[in-house]
């Protein structure tokens, strides 16, 4: 199965599930800045996001991301940059003028009024008719399955409940937009999971360009069709979940996104889309397939996600092993994850599944074990 | 002990050990208190209204009589009703409370909601300006507009020495000085209860309504007054209360006919020294203030069970 992978991502085949080649992006920023006195809470972002897409802004706290949604919504005013929607600039239009909805991380219902009146809200400032907002209130209510509450008041409603309320409530505008601020963090992780997939549903039911602000990886990577890694106002990396994971474009969005292993070192040598590199202390070589022009002896680092690592008490047959004894022992139920500590002191993580039983287990604390991977296992970063 | 007291406890006695135990204890200070100084004292008070006045010490008739029967009679509640002293004194002093908070809350609610968006880094010194006046003396205060409204006052004088007047305007001893005095005393009960119902107010409310397609006044109408009212109410009754049985500022401010209830009871008790008209004349007031309160507590529980 490895023979056909190349290091260069395939973007032309993940990408036509969701998107024509030439089709022109439905949301653009151009270098949106905002600052807040000397801070830049968003720093020159650059993004096109296509129709029908569930995009993912996903960082850390303070990233810049939920500043960005805020923008989006009209809550904020760019500093500088521009902002286009279906082709017009509403980068100064007032929240209530955008066709965009936004659902908040804490649902912002209105505790004064019904499940009902809540959905119907938007509509009402419209001046859709009154048969009208019935109908739709009662078809968006339908769509998340609230129709029997619709009487109640937030407060009596579960919160899971109240999430759907609010999706309901952005939904019945059929905005162009819907803008999802952290949208699963305050439900337990069961209800998550499910909410995950119902959200991924609706979204392609009613076909709405999605943008979705999570801290979350596993979510991102989970709902997605793109995310965006950012990073101290900045975008780190735009991709598929697939390339974001599979093929970081610097330590920062490898590290981020999922655990990973670095082994600094130089180039020692660049032949036919392999780099060797080598890694001091480490005794040997590290052989990464890559398609990048590097010079000899530049410093690059090495990366490789602990899942693709092979651990073993006999010898291996890749073209990268190196030896080292388990430090630590984590067992996970399903996987079990490893702390090799190599000949050079550098520290290890590696995860395997456990396809045997625990009490059959192969490798144990302090032994000697190989760890072992592919070329195209690895990437090498230079960031 | 007997065999019955091993037994599952009663619901009486179980209540007797509530009261006996350390919480218990705790929460009857308050009971008691109000047992101490307000029942207790409008007993006192309900006793003296059903009396007759004479010349004694104290000046008004015991409960009972010598034989030992009851000497209760309404006749001073009926003499209320005679004069119609006593019945405009307080249609003017419910008038006079009720647009007073109305002031009250048309200059404290801006500043409560100011106060509530402010960052909240200034807030707390915000709020410490509003209760700032209660560091010197209520007293005092009325006394200073006195100074700023009379005649040849603050006012007044600016007003001349920049000609927009050449005769001093009468402000003092009017209803007009009531009201600012009382609208100015009053305006932190106001503004302390609005600020806690605007305060507690999550402004993702305000921004998910703009967000549903609201202008930002109407979002104000839907959302932020609708969730503010228990304040306002709250406020308002902090307000209204008290100034209409408020004695010390109309008989400061207020002129010859401005005729509020608690300058009433002053004169009865002090200058007729007729006791029992005056208690009737405090226990009306009570009346008048405590039952439209009561019937909208329990609108309010009704719609609330609804």
């Amino acid at each position: 199965m490895n023979s056909t992978a190349t290091a260069a991502p395939r973007t032309s085949t993940s990408m036509t599930k969701w998107r024509k080649p030439d089709e022109v992006p439905f949301l653009r920023l151009e270098g949106v800045v905002k600052r807040f006195g000397d801070f830049a809470a968003v720093d020159g972002v650059s993004l096109d996001i296509y129709r029908k897409e569930l995009f993912c802004l996903l960082g850390g706290s303070g990233c810049g991301k939920t500043t960005l949604l805020r923008m989006l919504a009209g809550f904020e005013q760019p500093t500088a940059g521009r902002i286009y929607l279906d082709g017009a600039d509403i980068t100064e239009a007032p929240p209530y003028e955008r066709p965009i909805n936004m659902m908040f991380q804490s649902y912002a219902l209105f505790p004064h009024m019904s499940v009902e009146s809540n959905v119907a809200f938007g509509l009402k400032q419209d001046g859709v008719a009154r048969v009208e907002i019935r109908r739709r209130v009662a078809e968006a209510l339908e769509l998340v399955q609230l129709g029997p509450l619709a009487k109640r008041r937030p407060h009596q409603l579960s919160g899971g409940q109240r999430q759907r309320v609010a999706l309901a409530r952005c939904l019945v505008k059929r905005p162009k937009l819907l803008l999802l601020d952290e949208p699963l963090a305050a439900l337990d992780k069961k209800l998550r999971e499910h909410t995950q997939f119902e959200l991924m549903n609706i979204q392609e039911e009613v076909g709405i360009t999605f943008i979705v602000v999570t801290h979350d990886q596993e979510e991102a990577m989970s709902l997605s069709t793109r995310i965006a890694v950012m990073d101290r106002g900045q975008i780190a990396q735009v991709g598929t979940p697939t390339e974001i994971y599979e093929y970081p474009k610097s330590r920062f969005t490898a590290n981020f996104i999922g655990s990973i292993n670095f082994f600094d070192g130089k180039v020692a040598r660049s032949e036919e889309g392999e780099l060797t590199v080598t890694v001091p202390d480490l005794g040997r070589d590290l052989h990464v397939r890559s398609t990048r022009q590097l010079a000899i002896g530049s410093d690059v680092s090495v990366a490789v996600r602990p899942e693709k690592i092979v651990i073993s008490r006999d010898p291996l047959d890749l073209p990268n092993s190196v030896r080292g004894k388990v430090r630590d022992l984590g067992y996970l139920g399903s996987v079990s994850v490893y702390r090799v500590e190599l000949e050079n002191g550098a520290l290890i993580k590696v995860s395997a599944a456990n396809t045997r039983h625990s009490a059959e287990r192969e490798v144990d604390w302090d032994d000697e074990v190989y760890l072992g991977w592919r070329a195209t296992s690895a990437v090498v970063l230079t960031e | 002990m007997s065999g019955a007291a091993s037994e599952e406890p009663s619901g009486s006695g179980r209540r007797r050990a509530f009261w006996l135990s350390g919480r218990g204890l705790v929460s009857s200070i308050p009971y008691l208190w109000l047992l101490l100084f307000f029942l207790l004292p409008f007993a006192i008070v309900l006793k003296i209204s059903l009396a007759e006045p004479i010349i004694a010490q104290p000046p008004f008739t015991p409960l009972f009589g010598p034989d030992g029967s009851l000497q209760a009679t309404i006749d001073n509640f009926l003499f209320l009703l005679e004069d119609s002293l006593y019945i405009v004194a307080y249609l003017n002093s419910l008038k006079i409370a009720g647009i007073s908070t109305l002031l009250c809350l048309l200059i404290g609610y801006p500043m409560a909601y100011g106060i509530a968006r402010s960052p909240r880094a200034i807030r707390n010194i915000l709020l410490l300006l509003v209760i700032l006046p209660f560091w010197t003396s209520f007293l005092l205060r009325v006394y200073a507009w006195m100074g700023i409204l009379r005649n040849n006052g603050l006012i007044n004088n600016l007003l001349m020495w920049l000609g927009v007047i050449d005769q001093p305007i009468q402000m003092m001893n009017s209803d007009f000085a009531i009201y600012i005095g009382i609208t100015y005393s009053y305006l932190p009960f106001m503004i302390l209860p609005l600020y806690a119902a605007l305060e507690r107010l999550s402004p993702d409310l305000v921004e998910a309504a703009e967000d549903l397609g609201c202008r930002p006044w109407k979002a104000f109408l839907t959302i932020t007054l609708p969730l503010s009212v228990p304040g306002i109410i709250a406020g308002s009754l902090l307000v209204f209360i008290p100034a209409v049985g408020e004695f010390v500022i109309p008989s400061l401010l207020g002129g010859p006919d401005s005729l509020m209830i608690g300058r009433v009871l002053w004169d009865e008790f002090f200058g007729n020294r007729d006791w029992p008209v005056a208690s009737a004349v405090a226990i009306a007031l009570l009346l008048v203030l405590v039952i439209p309160i009561m019937l909208f507590q329990r609108m309010n529980l009704r719609r609330e069970g609804a």
